[in-house]
């Protein structure tokens, strides 16, 4: 009725109409915007060899082997995980800190021969629990959590743990 | 004004819109918003950086988080808070809203720089990398696109009114990518990990690094508020001068012997 309603009402109506075309173009390019894909993805759909693009997952537990390369250089062999598929990822060069047995990793390379992922790039990516190294000693020492086996268990069970008043 | 016929409530609101109102009131909100927030920040600082725990598997690298992570809430906070300012400016035309809005913008740069910064920081030693195009830093990379951009176009125009009304125009368009900025990290599968605080479930920090990080978060919210409650006040005021400086010269125009 009055012109700040209408002004109001035309605004929504812009709202609206910008929100369902970001929508649609975001859900458009869905494949696009992933910034890695998990071993099931590579299983299902194999990217033609040659092509570079990221694997993402998990190190899985007892994979990871250290050997020296034909040039000399350290190598390391190791799979990445999504709980369903695995695939064996070989890689020589500097690994971050985080790189463990059990820990998110994502690799940039290539599918080489004998279905083996040549890494050129290996990054950690860790997940969004943070706790004292107690805590974690603790959690590790009940037996609520093997580090190497992935997540630690939902944060309710330990963010209010006080490991010291329990006389370890 | 329509403030007679709107609700109560509303009406407060738009009480405070009111320019000379609004000088009085923030003179005296100000100098104890400062204090508030120097002394929370004082606290958060010492809790944060020497006497909360390390991670136990980032060691003292987490501590960049106190930092890192306020800086992010702010960048979006703030975003949010420049939205509301271009949709009073746009169907009020509150002359209050394109002043704060104008001078809030450098200030949400800058925490939205300091969040990539401290970002790259943390990103280097933990991830391995200084930088990836995932779809969470590509957006929040885009948020300082838009600040910068906000701040530039709204003092690109010889007249301050439409420079204002531009602006509000592209803060409400940028409003697209806050839930972007939110939801990357369960929309899509990102480098950068999932909200640890702000999820359904209880927050994934042990309270020894929680709680610090709630009290740095107050303390730059505060320190936010003060700096823009100040640059606005600035702004009002050269406003004013300008008025003046204006209404004198036209005095000196009129003036008998200037005549043409």
């Amino acid at each position: 009725m009055t012109r700040k309603r209408r002004r109001l009402y035309i605004l929504l109506l812009c709202a609206i109409g910008l929100g369902t075309a970001t929508a649609l173009t975001l859900t458009a390019f869905q494949d696009n915007l992933v910034f890695f894909r998990s071993p099931s993805d590579i299983i299902a759909e194999a990217p033609p060899p040659g092509r570079n693009f990221r694997l993402g997952g998990l190190v899985e537990q007892g994979s990871v082997q250290r050997l020296t390369g034909q040039d000399g250089r350290p190598q390391i062999t190791f799979r990445v995980t999504d709980g369903n598929n695995a695939i064996p990822v070989q890689f020589s060069g500097v690994l971050p800190d985080l790189f463990r047995e059990g820990q998110g990793v994502v690799t940039l390379g290539q599918m080489g021969p004998g279905n083996i992922f040549m890494a050129r790039e290996v990054l950690a990516r860790h997940d969004e629990n943070y706790m004292p190294p107690e805590v974690a000693d603790a959690l590790r020492r009940s037996g609520h959590w093997n580090p190497a086996s992935g997540d630690p268990p939902p944060a309710g069970q330990w963010n209010t743990l006080e490991p010291r008043r329990q006389g370890s | 004004m329509s403030s007679t016929t709107a609700p109560r409530g509303m009406a407060r609101l738009h009480m405070l819109a009111n320019p000379g109102r609004f000088m009085r009131i923030s003179g005296v909100v100000l100098p104890w918003l400062t204090a508030a927030a120097l002394a929370t920040l004082a606290i958060g600082m010492v809790w944060g950086l020497w006497l909360s725990p390390p991670d136990w598997q980032q060691g003292e690298t987490v501590r960049i988080m106190y930092v890192h992570v306020p800086m992010a809430w702010l960048a979006m906070g703030a975003y949010t808070g420049l939205v509301a300012l271009a949709v009073s400016s746009l169907v009020w035309r509150h002359p209050l809203a394109d002043v704060a809005a104008r001078e809030i913008s450098p200030i949400g740069a800058m925490v939205t720089a300091m969040c990539l910064a401290t970002g790259s920081l943390w990103g280097r030693p933990m991830w391995g990398t200084w930088w990836v195009w995932d779809a969470r830093l590509t957006s929040v990379l885009v948020l300082f696109f838009l600040w910068v951009g906000h701040a530039a176009l709204t003092r690109a125009f010889d007249d301050p009114d439409r420079g204002a009304r531009m602006g509000a125009i592209l803060a409400l368009i940028g409003a697209v990518n806050i839930p972007i900025v939110k939801f990357s990290v369960d929309w899509w599968n990102t480098l950068h990990q999932p909200a640890s605080v702000t999820r359904l479930d209880s927050p994934g920090l042990h309270v020894d690094i929680l709680y610090p990080l709630l009290v740095n978060a107050l303390g730059f919210t505060l320190a936010f508020m003060a700096l823009a409650l100040a640059a606005t006040r600035a702004g009002l005021m050269e406003r004013r001068v300008r008025a003046l400086q204006l209404a004198a010269a036209r005095k000196v125009d009129v003036a008998p012997g200037a005549t043409p």
